[in-house]
């Protein structure tokens, strides 16, 4: 190892301390890997209702994928109509289905090891979790990440603002000045959150968040 | 399988070169090995030297700019749908560039791999690629009309230009040019000036000038009995003919007139009788064009007895700014003519009032608000405006406040005659809210200090421009002097209209993309008023006000002068100094073209080249609004 002067290991750290070096460590924000997700779904009953479509869109080293982004059409046999206005999808829609079992064996595949993000994600993981409970797959154990939990972070806190209750994807998506375009489809929502979510990061890092456990303290459910 | 987020990539690239020219499946294959990243502004992206990446970008939102490492000096801005980081790539070289955002951006990384197959099986790529890099700015067709925002014109300085002077702006000449040939008979002559009414012709031999013949010539010459109806051109003309160049102008023409005692200048090419003919000026185009002359209006202003004789010398004014607009005189010029136009218009209009409702029991002032008041309304947009009259015993104020309701009435209706709308918010003297006495203005404008609330800013940012336009002047310099004395103390007021300056959405957010409207008679068209001036001109009024500076209302000048007081800032100051100009001449040249206010604009209708302009401008209007945040210690939009 070369052999560096105490002034020079003591800039190293201040730099590493000073720039977001230390989000690339091992316990680093910046090389983890993430999977954006999103679905779309019948209703809001995991039990009842069921997944229409699912959308992944992956994150590392502070870039969406978009060559891995992924969007998966399930053929459903329990259908609800009052959903179909949001998300415009039919049960039997131009796009290629496949059967929920499918379609959760390759999600599972492409999550491995990843951190999953969503906006709201409390509800998709119940769904998630509800549909591989049906097909006798075990639970998905990756953690979550709620872009609204940190974007709340990144609010002021005073007594003096109102907080409100609820974030939606579309008020982050004006904060940022995102295209609402494909909104209410699962990888057009995906991509809003995704393109959130590197907006949050350096806010977060503002704040003092650099490490993962840091992260995942502040946003995971 | 194909995915929607690399379809959105694909639309995206598709409309920049060298993008534009692949195929779909192409394009589609190349936005799939894409990634996406964000950064922050102010983040280094490569310094000379880096080992190379394996991606090459393009600006997505945002703005990265590309500086020389070793001067320092800014080689180049990126905008939307730039490329850069390619050169050092496909030459198998290290970056001699250090790329860094200006603002927060979204970047495409295309990896170059699957780039480079593209480059040889596309000759136009190739050939755009070259082009570039040779003349060393990202894209060759940026380049062509750098510089200023709407066609030519108004450089930064916007000083000492040729067309600085009105009178010396060319004349334009009319008419169609008639002409004989030295041979046509003087009958034929005098059946040609009446059939094309006209009072003069040029005798041409092989397309040049050799003389002229004008209805003094056919009285003198022929009537008079001289010479016989038959005697050809050539005998009766006046030679030689006096030929002056066609951009002569008004001053020009009006001592050539005087000195040779002719009433006809013959125009040609080059000035000389060797070149051709291009029009013929009278001295009644010179009257003419003298009508649009502003002392001309101006005294036409003053002797006007009827609403009605005021309403067309007005109107007289729009031609005029119409006439500087498109010859380019300096918007600061403009903008002090036009607003004396209009301020003499308004004490007519008021001079004319007070002969109806008889002398005034006190003494009153009549205030200016908003645009008209910091000297910006070109177009006649809607009135703004107050009165103040002096104090009187409680027990009169019924009665004196009645007739200053009743004059102002009557004024506020006369300016809507002459072309004036009515303010929709009602912020007009007729207004009682708006016409009260010295000690209940003090009154209301201590309380919206004191209890600064939206309303009240909104209130105080009209009225905090007002220009005193006619009666006791003293009335509304004591007006200024509360302002002045209380502006310090509340501190909280100040931070109020400074949160007020920040209200207004920048006109591109943090990403360079234009906000439109989302509903209403003017969707998806851009404010102009509401995104882009109104940000400036609330920045300027309450950074003014924080350096207790009085008397400078207009927009474009307030900032001259913070440029003067803040040196720090300067060139921020002086950039939001012509931003403002800029961005006012572009409504006003909008606002005349389709007849309305110029404030909302049809995005579709602009060129790219006119888009890229504006939002340069609209850099400045950013930077403005985080100064302004940061020296009221207020947070920006986020």
């Amino acid at each position: 190892m070369v052999d560096k002067g105490p002034l020079e290991q003591a800039r190293g750290l201040f730099r590493s301390l000073w720039h977001k070096d230390a989000s690339a460590g091992p316990q680093g924000i910046t090389g983890q890997r993430f999977v954006v997700v999103d679905t779309e779904t019948t209703g809001l009953e995991p039990i009842r209702d069921r997944i229409l479509s699912l959308g992944i869109l992956p994150l590392q080293n502070g870039r969406i994928r978009v060559g891995e982004g992924q969007e998966w059409f399930l053929s459903q046999e329990v259908f609800d109509h009052r959903s179909v206005p949001i998300h415009g999808i039919l049960k039997e829609g131009p796009h290629a289905r496949i059967p929920e079992k499918e379609a959760l064996l390759a999600f599972r595949e492409s999550i491995d090891g990843a951190i999953l993000v969503g906006h709201h994600v409390g509800f998709d993981r119940e769904m998630l979790q509800a549909a591989c409970f049906r097909w006798g797959l075990p639970r998905i154990t990756n953690p979550f990440l709620d872009t609204e939990l940190l974007y709340r972070q990144t609010r002021i806190k005073s007594p003096l603002l109102k907080r409100r209750d609820r974030y939606t994807l579309d008020d982050l998506a004006a904060e940022f000045n995102l295209s609402a375009k494909d909104r209410h489809t699962a990888l057009g929502d995906a991509h809003i959150t995704a393109l959130a979510f590197l907006h949050l990061i350096p806010m977060l890092r503002a704040k003092g968040i650099f490490t993962l456990p840091q992260l995942l303290k502040v946003g995971r459910i | 399988m194909s995915n929607r987020i690399a379809a959105r990539v694909a639309d995206f690239l598709g409309r920049y070169p060298p993008f534009n020219e692949l195929t779909e499946r192409d394009l589609l294959n190349l936005s799939e090995q894409t990634d996406i990243l964000y950064r922050e502004k102010r983040q280094t992206l490569f310094r000379k030297d880096d080992p190379t990446h394996a991606f090459f970008y393009v600006v997505h939102r945002g703005a990265v700019e590309l500086r020389n490492p070793g001067t320092g000096a800014l080689a180049d801005i990126c905008d939307e749908g730039d490329v850069f980081g390619l050169r050092p790539l496909m030459a198998g070289d290290s970056y001699r560039m250090e790329a860094r955002t200006r603002e927060d951006s979204i970047l495409y990384a295309i990896p170059i791999a699957a780039f480079r197959p593209l480059v040889t099986s596309y000759e136009e790529v190739g050939n755009f690629l070259i082009e570039s890099f040779a003349s060393n700015t990202r894209n060759p067709y940026a380049r062509q009309h750098g510089g200023s925002l709407v066609s030519t014109g108004f450089g930064h300085t916007d000083i000492a230009s040729p067309a600085e002077m009105p009178a010396l702006l060319p004349l334009a000449t009319r008419r169609k040019l008639v002409s004989c040939s030295p041979e046509t008979e003087a009958r034929e002559v005098a059946a040609l000036m009446t059939r094309k009414q006209v009072g003069s012709v040029v005798v041409l031999e092989n397309d040049l000038p050799v003389g002229i013949i004008t209805d003094r010539d056919l009285r003198t010459q022929i009537v008079s009995g001289q010479f016989p109806t038959d005697a050809p051109a050539k005998r009766i003309m006046t030679q030689p003919v006096l030929t002056y160049p066609a951009e002569i102008t008004f001053t020009q023409a009006q001592l050539a007139m005087m000195k040779s005692r002719i009433g006809h200048l013959c125009l040609t090419r080059d000035g000389t009788p060797q070149s051709p003919v291009v029009g013929i000026l009278s001295k009644h185009d010179l009257l003419l064009a003298m009508g649009q002359n502003p002392e001309v209006l101006m005294r036409a202003i003053s002797r006007s007895r009827q609403i009605k004789q005021l309403r067309a010398v007005r109107s007289r004014a729009t031609a005029l700014l119409e006439r500087y607009l498109r010859n380019n005189v300096s918007m600061a010029l403009t903008m002090k003519i036009i607003s004396e136009i209009n301020d003499a218009c308004m004490k007519q209009v008021i001079a004319l009032a007070l002969e109806k409702t008889g002398e005034p029991p006190v003494p009153f002032a009549w205030m200016a608000l908003g645009s008209q008041g910091r000297g910006e309304q070109l177009l006649q947009t809607d009135q703004d405006n107050a009165l103040v009259f002096a104090d009187v015993p409680e027990a009169d104020l019924p009665e004196v406040t009645s007739y200053f309701q009743d004059l102002a009435g009557r004024v506020n209706k006369g300016l809507r005659k002459i072309g004036y709308a009515y303010c929709p918010a009602e912020m007009m003297a007729s207004n009682p809210d708006w016409c009260m006495s010295l000690s209940r203005w003090k009154k209301r404008i201590s309380g919206w200090m004191k209890d600064p609330n939206n309303e009240s800013v909104l209130l105080s940012s009209i009225f905090f421009d007002f220009n005193y336009t006619y009666g006791d002047e003293a009335l509304v310099r004591a007006l200024s002097d509360y302002i002045f004395e209380r502006a310090d103390s509340h501190a909280a007021f100040l931070r109020e209209l400074a949160q007020g300056a920040l209200q207004n959405p920048s006109p591109t957010g943090f990403f360079r993309q234009f906000l439109l409207e989302q509903d209403g008679e003017h969707k998806d068209s851009f404010d102009l008023k509401h995104r882009a001036l109104l940000p400036l001109t609330d920045g300027a009024r309450v950074l003014i006000l924080s350096h207790r500076v009085r008397g400078i209302n207009n927009t474009a000048a307030r900032f001259e002068k913070l440029a003067e007081l803040d040196a720090p800032n300067r060139e921020l100051y002086l950039s939001c100094s012509y931003a403002t100009k800029a961005l006012l001449k572009f409504r006003t040249l909008q606002g005349l073209q389709s007849g309305d206010s110029g404030r909302y604009i049809r995005l579709d209708g602009l060129s790219k080249e006119e888009k890229m302009k504006l939002k340069r401008s609209f850099r400045a209007i950013k930077e403005l609004q985080d100064l302004v945040a940061l020296r009221f210690k207020l947070k920006t939009g986020w």
